[in-house]
């Protein structure tokens, strides 16, 4: 089979043994009883600490550095600077313009100047304090329409760069004025987002030991070793053969852990230096810093529909504050308007989106990666168009719903949409019918749908090999070792491949060890982003488990004289379904086979069919599958204080097929969660220094287990024809419509519209006395 | 340097640290008992809940030479603490954890699962509220709780069988 089959969604013996359950996760227990070994938790002997000097100031010329001080005190044995890793990269390769350490230039409070590895942690800090750093001074800007205003004063000299915008994207599909001309209602309206962090509780940290004879180990807590492992081989100029990296287990990431970061290549120059295993782990002030994160986005919306509700255009134009580097900013950029067109259906579209370089710590992709704030504004806007129609604002969504095995209007492939069920699921658990409209003053129902990508079709470097490959070991005590390059980052991949293997191997899950996220062990796979693994992953261990029951189907007939058709792998045997009474442990069967076929294995991956539209970007968004999501969110909002109260939320979630309904529900619980608090709580913000404004986890308000509403996981199986047994993701789909169907909610219960996130109290009081007036 | 004696999980150490150190420290750094994780070094998070003379405390804002004298368990003594009970497999506490997906990344949960283990030492049979009450010094990044209460409630239920 090549990479690019379909295998389909059906059960391998017609009916799901493994697939389904809610079977533990494979490594919950060594998680559980603190066996499980993170990257700080590495300890190797005569490892050294290595610590980072970061930039007093947003914008400033590095003049000079002068490390001796710092070089000469007791217990240090290395520091470096940016002229010893000058190679710039970054993780799209049309955008490398990161450094290590900064080279010329710092460019937010924060960024990395040099770094220190000492004996221990209290000497490298104290050397920090020993590094004189002559700055000048730049001007900075902290909102993206300074820096557009200012032209004159880049913070990238280079074209790339030029007039502070890192990117730029305008596509339109259809005439959308004309049909805005055209519509019998209009909405247009500005909306924004504020800036959100991922806050992972566990802060990045980098381990590296680098052996005398050149070979180079990175562990780090990475969420795609593929991409730092060839980022490590170009700034360190070193052949990428001779450098292996490993994620150890992963304490949370949500994007935050996506890009090559500044520690990474620090300790592996350290370890090259001095001889020795060095370590570097941030605090989570320095995580806050490193950030990553939500963009800002300032968006301006105007959608028309004609009179029954049946949206005619959407005009969006978007200004989205990047922060001091590019990071995945491009891809962010085309994001904010390639994923809204769907789960409903318009005729025309443009959005014309500019993102723009701040001196801010830098953004990137965080769960919904670009779309969420667009979802936002579009799912309020949808929801402003059916009051003016006086439609119900589930009606005006299903009236818009755009269908399965269709195309959207900018030439995306539509497989399965399970979008109408996500809507009757919520509506039913809700009893939306029966109390949309009918609850008392301050009290209120919202609606809001959304769309994502379930993987990505390109890699960010552009290749045609495939995006996931698997091995399969087999061993004659009956146990299957499954490699795979996924990187495991708490979403349960680890369990969905071996539930995967299992199933078609008729296997025990016991019976099946996974072995992740190594270079040196695991064939390639691109990673823990866009929602890619269960579906990329997932098909690719059924193309090595085929292939290896094959040979184990094939070597047993022949050994028993029957049918290929009559020898069935089930719950760790091999039987003869035409006689019952023959069966053999599968270890038996692996032996028999092992005798024909020599040493057994096999490998099996995954690519993307050629899909996406025929146009510049066109490539971008699209997806083999897309999933779909719907939630209502009951809110009190208290008209006194301003305080808003979610109390709970319903969500529905097409996964396509949940490989484990436990997981699938964790994943969904957990992204409503996250983006209610974005909605309500969490605020990245720096003051007019450039400084942080709470760089804590007590004073960045992530919710704690008092503040989370009740949580209702609705799972909504389409069954894709091209997913693993039809799984679709699960893992940030789920996010997207927390926060418009909160604003809904928050209108339906107070007639106010809050258009700009967060909503804070203040906001809805003054939200309240407007209408009042 | 220091030298101290502490007793952890029935043992007892005598370990030599910094003046400085917190218990936090001498734990994963001393003596390689890296189950209790640092998410923020200042109290925020709550990650490196154990139980000091079976209260929860947050490791890293307890000096190690407060911790002399005072029995320490951290999540490395649930298991063999049960075993030693007479019980089989885990502690109820962290085989209900896995049970109900209560783990995604799992570094917040050797923190959640002490203070858990320290309500159902205290109340056998909490109710949803007084779960909350007593896990809101544990922050958790990924699960949104929910599946959290079914493993503290799973537990309760495990542990009130004869």
């Amino acid at each position: 089979m090549s990479a690019r089959d379909i295998h389909g969604p059906e059960a391998p013996w017609g009916e799901f043994v493994v697939v389904g359950k809610r079977n533990r996760k494979v490594d919950g227990m060594a998680m559980g009883t603190g066996a499980a070994v993170y990257a700080d938790d590495i300890l190797l002997p005569g490892m050294l600490h290595a610590k980072t000097l970061r930039s007093p100031h947003p914008h400033a010329k590095i003049l000079s550095i002068d490390t001796s001080a710092a070089e000469a005190l007791s217990g240090v044995h290395a520091v470096l600077t940016g002229k010893d890793l000058p190679t710039p990269y970054g993780v799209i390769p049309w955008t490398p313009d990161e450094h290590a350490l900064a080279l010329e230039k710092v460019r937010f409070l924060g960024d990395e100047v040099a770094a220190v590895a000492a004996v221990d942690e209290d000497t490298a800090n104290e050397a920090l304090t020993l590094i004189q750093v002559e700055y000048e001074i730049l001007p900075f800007f902290l909102e993206p329409e300074e820096a557009l205003a200012n032209p004159e004063i880049m913070i990238h000299e280079n074209d790339r760069g030029k007039g502070n915008v890192s990117k730029h994207v305008m596509l339109e599909f259809g005439s959308v004025d004309q049909a805005l001309a055209d519509a019998a209602c209009v909405v247009e309206e500005d909306y924004s987002f504020h800036g959100t962090t991922h806050a992972a509780i566990e802060p990045h940290c980098a381990v590296a030991s680098c052996s005398a004879d050149g070979l180079l180990t990175l562990w780090s807590s990475t969420q795609i070793t593929h991409y730092v492992h060839r980022a490590l081989a170009a700034v360190l100029a070193l052949d990428p053969a001779h450098i292996r990296v490993i994620q150890p287990f992963l304490g949370g990431a949500f994007g935050g852990k996506s890009d090559p970061f500044s520690l990474e290549f620090c300790v592996a120059a350290l370890s090259r230096k001095t001889g020795r295993p060095v370590k570097m782990l941030w605090t989570r002030e320095e995580v806050f810093y490193a950030h990553r994160g939500r963009h800002p986005m300032r968006m301006h919306y105007r959608s028309g529909t004609d009179r029954d509700g049946k949206l005619l255009g959407v005009d969006a134009k978007i200004l989205i504050d990047g922060g001091a580097y590019s990071s995945f900013g491009l891809v962010t950029t085309y994001y904010a308007g390639q994923l809204l067109t769907g789960p409903y259906d318009f005729p025309t579209y443009r959005f014309d989106s500019t993102r723009v370089f701040t001196n801010k710590p830098p953004c990137g992709p965080k769960r919904g990666h670009g779309s969420v704030q667009p979802r936002f504004a579009f799912e309020v806007q949808l929801d402003e168009l059916a009051e003016k129609l006086e439609l119900d604002p589930i009606e005006i969504r299903r009236r818009n719903f755009q269908g399965e095995q269709t195309e959207t209007v900018n030439g995306q492939r539509i497989t399965s949409n399970g979008f109408m069920e996500c809507l009757d699921a919520v509506e039913k658990a809700s009893d939306w019918k029966n109390r949309y409209g009918q609850l008392e003053f301050g009290h209120g129902l919202g609606v809001a749908g959304s769309m994502y990508i379930s993987g990505t079709n390109y890699p960010v470097y552009p290749n045609d090999m495939p995006q996931a490959g698997i091995q399969l070991k087999v061993d004659r005590s009956g146990l299957v070792t499954v490699f795979t390059g996924g990187n495991d980052i708490g979403q349960g991949s680890n369990t969905m491949t071996a539930t995967v293997v299992a199933e078609e191997l008729g296997l025990e899950l016991s019976s099946i060890r996974v072995i992740a996220a190594d270079t040196d062990l695991c064939p390639v796979d691109l990673g823990a982003y866009s929602s890619r693994v269960t579906f990329m992953v997932g098909n690719a261990c059924i193309d090595a488990a085929r292939k290896l029951r094959r040979q184990i189907v094939q070597a047993v007939a022949e050994s028993w004289e029957v049918k290929e058709s009559r020898v069935r792998m089930m719950a760790g045997k091999v039987f003869d379904l035409e006689d019952p009474k023959r069966s053999i442990p599968v270890r038996e069967a692996f032996q028999i086979a092992e005798i024909k076929y020599d040493t057994l294995g096999a490998t099996g991956s995954y690519n993307t069919p050629t899909l996406g539209g025929d146009y510049r970007g066109g490539t971008i968004g699209t997806a083999p599958a897309y999933s779909f999501t719907a939630h209502v969110a009951e809110v009190r909002v208290d008209t006194e204080t301003g305080r808003i109260l979610c109390e709970k939320v319903w969500i529905a979630h097409d996964c396509g097929r949940a490989l484990n309904p436990t997981l699938v529900e964790g994943q969904m619980e957990g992204s409503a969660y996250m983006g209610l608090a974005e909605a309500l709580l969490e605020d990245h913000n720096v003051d007019e220094r450039g400084l942080h404004t709470g760089p804590s986890l007590l004073d960045y308000r992530i919710p704690t287990s008092v503040d989370t509403p009740e949580l209702e996981a609705l799972i909504i199986e389409s069954v894709d024809p091209e997913g693993p047994y039809g799984a679709k993701e699960a893992g940030e789909g789920p996010l997207h419509p927390a926060l418009p169907a909160l604003a809904n909610a928050i209108h339906n219960a107070v007639g106010i519209r809050i258009r700009h996130l967060p909503f804070t109290p203040g906001k809805v009081l003054a939200a309240l006395e407007e209408i009042s007036c | 340097m220091t030298s101290l004696r502490l007793r952890i999980n029935g043992d007892d150490h005598e370990v030599d640290a910094p003046a400085h150190w917190t218990l936090l420290e001498v734990l994963r750094y001393r003596l390689g008992l890296t189950g209790s994780k640092q998410g923020c070094d200042k109290g925020d998070c709550g990650a490196c809940t154990l139980l000091m003379d079976g209260v929860p405390v947050n490791s890293c804002l307890v000096l190690a030479a407060t911790a002399v004298g005072k029995l320490v368990c951290t999540i490395e003594g649930l298991t063999p603490a049960h075993r030693a009970r007479g019980g089989e497999g885990a502690d109820p506490v962290q085989d209900a954890f896995v049970a109900c997906g209560a783990l995604q990344c799992g570094f917040c949960q050797p923190g959640m699962m002490l203070s858990a283990r320290a309500l159902l030492d205290q109340e056998g049979d909490p109710d949803e509220a007084q779960i909350r009450q007593a896990l809101a010094g544990n922050l958790c990044r990924c699960t949104g709780y929910k599946q959290i209460y079914d493993a503290v409630q799973l537990a309760a239920e495990t542990e009130a069988k004869p």
